[in-house]
């Protein structure tokens, strides 16, 4: 192989070698040309990214830690701060989905570790194609099985998530794992080397070949080849991962680290000369020191493995055998593999003799692709929608039940079930509501958290629909009753080389920037996962916005389910649905169209706060979210959430095409059920924001109209489908 | 009870992961939680022990095969043929089984899945350390979680079960296929027993309902009697 084969089998491109050549004054050896080709990976480089993500707010009066470090951190009061990140684990799960997607979950709640704060609450947001081909029900079973084996087992409840099918995720799923984590802000850890002459530990699993060039697989297309990608799978062990989290707290609790990182893409080398390159320090390992799970490994594979269960700590020299010994109480590996340095270079030894050095800083600076941002040529042609190309059902009620059963609407519940959501005791809201709600024990102070995107908005209208991400989590937290503070974000796009995929990426971004603005709700983590693309074309564009909110009263909170015989039924928010984009138009009519709601902010913040606070007077209990599948299946969903089977009856607001306001979408809305004796109390709260009474709450039927007249049980029988068992293989069982 | 607390300890496997939960339902019901190290032959001297749920060494092998060899299940076994009270939760009751402290077994759930719910049980047989502030006859809805939550034992271990009022726990609503709907069992001394649902997990009107505390509230009755 010569020179340009090697460094383009790396993934390198002759720019960025020409590059390399520069900087280093010298032609780099096989071990240093491994470590620029990881660390200038888009993984780990962001270098198509990081100028669109300059857009993305991130200051804010509650942010102690913006985008950076290994997860951003918000005050919640109290001297309690939450520190949390979403990440994809798209590429791994598309060829080996178990491992892919529990290695996924351990590698975020290594990055909530690394913060110094114990993981309390996963989500994950997912993405499929359609259940009727094997593969991907092979892929979407696996991946939950992957979900629930790592988190089930290191005892971090999944609270939340959310989970969309479309054929733009054949072959290319999105994994999209997130954790928060809680912190005494005090406490908090940055992932900064310093103090020269300070030990470097590695402690956790040992190391092996598992991973190797992960970091550049997820950096490219998938083809028909990647399935020769699987040995870059890693294997996870949330065994090891759960005496992972409880020594490194233990650790931190007897304040014997100076700093902590998690080892995640890139291994070492990432953690390394990430460390280096924040203190502004060098940093030397031996490699030969670092324990191995097999024998004759060479140097290279050693710094770049991504085995998985592994945390770097520097320490200092009179503490190093105390933390070792900790280590060995939890069972795990530890050695002193190296020391702070002087100079800023990763250096590397081999048995004491040197065979590579690179300046830290160099690695940590991945050059960076600003491109054209063009229109792409299908938004015209996907955009035009005629209504009246639509027929009117003919049965309201029939196509009802049709949406419900559908995987596009139907509970959540056979994916959530096989989480634990309630290890911890701590989840006071279970998942499905429009939120989780975790308390903080020993205060009355809480937290919730959601997931949220609507791929085909994205697809319709980038910039839109990226606005959208963010007003849907903002009006979502604001439904359980909590102060929405920051997001983390998790950019799921095609390839940015490719004018479309471009695009969209920075469309997205810019409204996701607006929305965060008006919401002001900062990013303060995030995640950039390109190339997703198959021989089919990309993925819709899927920025997942992770938000974050808090209570400081988590007991006074709302939920969907309907408590009450004869509450009245208010729809709040400027209601104006529309069939385009939503999910009626293709589930019902099979098609894929249109200009979906674009979000007007400044209402959407006005109706989400004012139920916001009238849930935190007390005048509201009952509330929830119109989204996919409009105002039928908001209602099934409140009369289906209660313990008490209790019905509701409504109205139709005119003006449009019946089919429109019965499944049309609109962003902006919320339905609450409120007694008639907290009416006017409502209404204060209401004051300025559009809202109307649209009927009553009781009896064991939803009706709708006279459009849908439907039992409690019919609509239950159609919602709460097994999403595994009708699709499942022989036997009806996940095995 | 006189003035010292009841202490009742908590054993801690790598992997355990319902321990931090079990220590602070103890100190809710008003005893004082002890933590009890898997390495540690030690019981210092408890008066009762939980053993909770999680994923003892990873359920690696089989859930709780590994863990019923560590030092502190020799004590364990010691303070059992003594008549101490212990309760396994989830993980813990296979751990109680596997050490042959409790008989039968426990399968993998008959969905083939991990199953995270609250479900509705029925408290057949009061008369243990654990349970007997509970009504007989009384039902309730605990948390379950669990992927090999199936009961199963042979035919005369069934029938001396159910013949001498050992199941304590049955199902209403059978989430994982157990045998005669078994939910809960407790030994022929009737000092250990193992339930499946996390009782520690209801232990507070803030996480849905304070209904399983009376768990550890009625080994608090029993040993101060017992004291």
């Amino acid at each position: 192989m010569n020179i340009q084969e090697t460094y383009t089998s790396l993934g390198l491109s002759n720019f960025e070698y020409d590059r390399i050549l520069e900087l280093m004054g010298r032609a780099p050896n096989y071990l240093e040309l491994s470590l620029f080709s990881v660390m200038w990976s888009e993984h780990c480089g962001y270098k198509n990214s990081r100028p669109l993500l300059k857009r993305l707010p991130n200051e804010g009066v509650r942010v102690l830690q913006g985008p950076g470090e290994n997860a951003g951190v918000v005050e919640v009061g109290d001297g309690w701060a939450l520190a949390f990140k979403m990440e994809s684990h798209n590429h791994p799960s598309a060829v080996e989905p178990y491992e892919g997607a529990a290695t996924g979950v351990g590698g975020i709640i290594r990055d909530i570790l690394a913060m110094g704060a114990r993981p309390v609450a996963l989500l994950n947001s997912l993405r499929f194609g359609p259940l009727n081909d094997e593969r991907n029900r092979y892929l979407f079973r696996e991946v939950v099985r992957g979900i629930g084996g790592y988190g089930n087992a290191v005892g971090v409840p999944t609270v939340g998530g959310e989970v969309e099918f479309s054929p733009a995720y054949s072959g290319n799923p999105l994994v999209n794992a997130m954790c928060v984590g809680l912190v005494r802000s005090e406490s908090l850890v940055r992932a900064r080397a310093a103090g020269e002459g300070n030990l470097v530990i590695l402690f956790g699993a040992k190391t092996g070949r598992d991973g190797i060039h992960g970091a550049t697989f997820a950096s490219d297309e998938l083809t028909e080849e990647t399935e020769e990608r699987r040995p870059n799978v890693q294997v996870g062990d949330p065994f090891a991962g759960k005496m992972l989290v409880e020594c490194s707290l233990r650790l931190l609790e007897e304040d014997l680290l100076v700093s902590l990182q998690d080892l995640g893409a890139a291994g070492i080398t990432s953690s390394a000369s990430e460390m280096a390159a924040k203190g502004g320090v060098g940093i030397e390992i031996d490699v030969a020191l670092v324990p191995l799970r097999e024998a004759g490994m060479e140097p290279w594979e050693i710094l770049i493995s991504e085995s998985q269960e592994r945390m770097l700590a520097i320490v200092e020299p009179d503490k190093a055998e105390e933390v070792l010994r900790v280590a060995e109480r939890y069972e795990l590996e530890a050695a002193v593999v190296g020391r702070v340095a002087e100079q800023g270079d990763l250096r590397i030894l081999h048995a004491g003799e040197l065979v590579g050095t690179v300046p830290a800083h160099h690695l940590a600076d991945a050059p960076v692709y600003e491109r054209e941002v063009v229109p792409p040529s299908y938004a015209g042609e996907a955009q035009r929608l005629e209504l009246e190309e639509l027929p009117e059902p003919r049965d309201y009620g029939a196509v009802l039940v049709d949406m419900l059963a559908h995987p596009a609407l139907c509970s959540r519940r056979s994916v959530y079930e096989q989480y634990d959501h309630q290890v911890g005791a701590n989840t006071v809201v279970l998942p499905g509501a429009d939120a989780a709600v975790v308390r903080i024990k020993g205060t009355p102070l809480g937290f919730a958290v959601t997931t949220d995107c609507r791929g085909r908005y994205c697809y319709l209208d980038p910039k839109g629909g990226g606005a959208a991400a963010v007003a849907e989590a903002y009006r979502n937290l604001s439904c359980v009753g909590a102060l929405p503070v920051a997001l983390t974000d998790c950019l799921n796009f095609g390839s940015p080389e490719k004018p479309y995929a471009y695009y969209q990426f920075a469309s997205c971004i810019e409204g996701i920037a607006e929305a965060c603005e008006v919401l002001e709700t900062p990013v303060v983590s995030g995640n950039v996962s390109l190339y997703n693309e198959t021989g089919g074309g990309a993925v819709y564009p899927t920025p997942a916005v992770g938000m974050v909110g808090i209570f400081e009263d988590v007991s006074r909170r709302a939920t969907p389910s309907i408590e009450r015989e004869g509450d009245v039924v208010v729809l709040v928010g400027d209601f104006r649905p529309v069939v385009d984009g939503s999910d009626y138009l293709e589930v019902a009519h099979g098609r894929v169209a249109g200009t979906p709601p674009v979000p007007d902010l400044t209402s959407e913040k006005a109706v989400a706060d004012a139920v916001r606070r009238s849930i935190y007077a007390g005048v509201v209990d009952t509330a929830h979210d119109l989204s996919g599948g409009g105002l039928a299946v908001a209602l099934t969903e409140m009369v289906l959430a209660g313990e008490a089977g209790i019905g509701a009856e409504v109205r139709l607001l005119s003006g449009r095409r019946q089919d429109v306001i019965v499944y049309g979408e609109t962003g902006g809305c919320i339905l609450l059920a409120v007694p008639e004796a907290r009416l006017r109390g409502l209404e204060e709260h209401l004051r300025g924001v559009r809202y109307s009474r649209i009927g009553y709450t009781g009896g064991e039927r939803l009706r709708i109209g006279g459009l849908v007249d439907l039992g409690l049980d019919e609509l239950s029988r159609a919602y709460e489908r097994d999403l595994f068992e009708r699709y499942a293989p022989e036997g009806g069982q996940i095995g | 009870m006189g003035g010292a607390l009841l202490r009742i300890g908590v054993t801690i496997f790598p992997g355990s992961n319902c321990d931090r939960d079990a220590l602070y339902a103890i100190e809710l019901a008003g005893a004082e939680p002890v933590e009890l190290w898997h390495a540690d032959a030690s019981l210092k001297g408890v008066d009762a022990v939980v053993v909770p749920g999680g994923f003892s060494y990873g359920d690696y092998l089989r859930p709780g095969a590994i863990a019923r060899f560590s030092k502190v299940m020799g004590s364990l076994e010691e303070f059992a043929k003594s008549g101490g009270p212990i309760l396994g939760i989830c993980n813990g009751f296979q751990i109680l089984t596997e050490a042959h402290l409790l008989p039968g077994a426990l399968l993998r759930n008959t969905s083939m899945r991990f199953v995270c719910t609250r479900t509705p049980v029925r408290f057949e047989s009061v008369d243990t350390p654990w349970t007997a502030l509970y009504e007989p006859g009384g039902e309730l809805t605990l948390p379950v979680a669990h992927n090999e939550g199936n009961y199963f034992a042979g035919e005369k271990t069934i029938s001396s079960l159910e013949d001498e009022g050992r199941v304590v726990l049955r199902y209403l609503d059978n989430p994982n296929g157990s045998l005669n709907d078994i939910a809960g069992i407790c030994s022929e001394g009737r000092n250990v027993v193992g339930l499946m649902p996390h009782p520690e997990r209801f232990s507070e009107e803030a996480l849905g309902s304070d209904k399983g505390l009376k768990v550890f509230e009625s080994v608090l009755q029993f040993a101060g009697v017992r004291v």
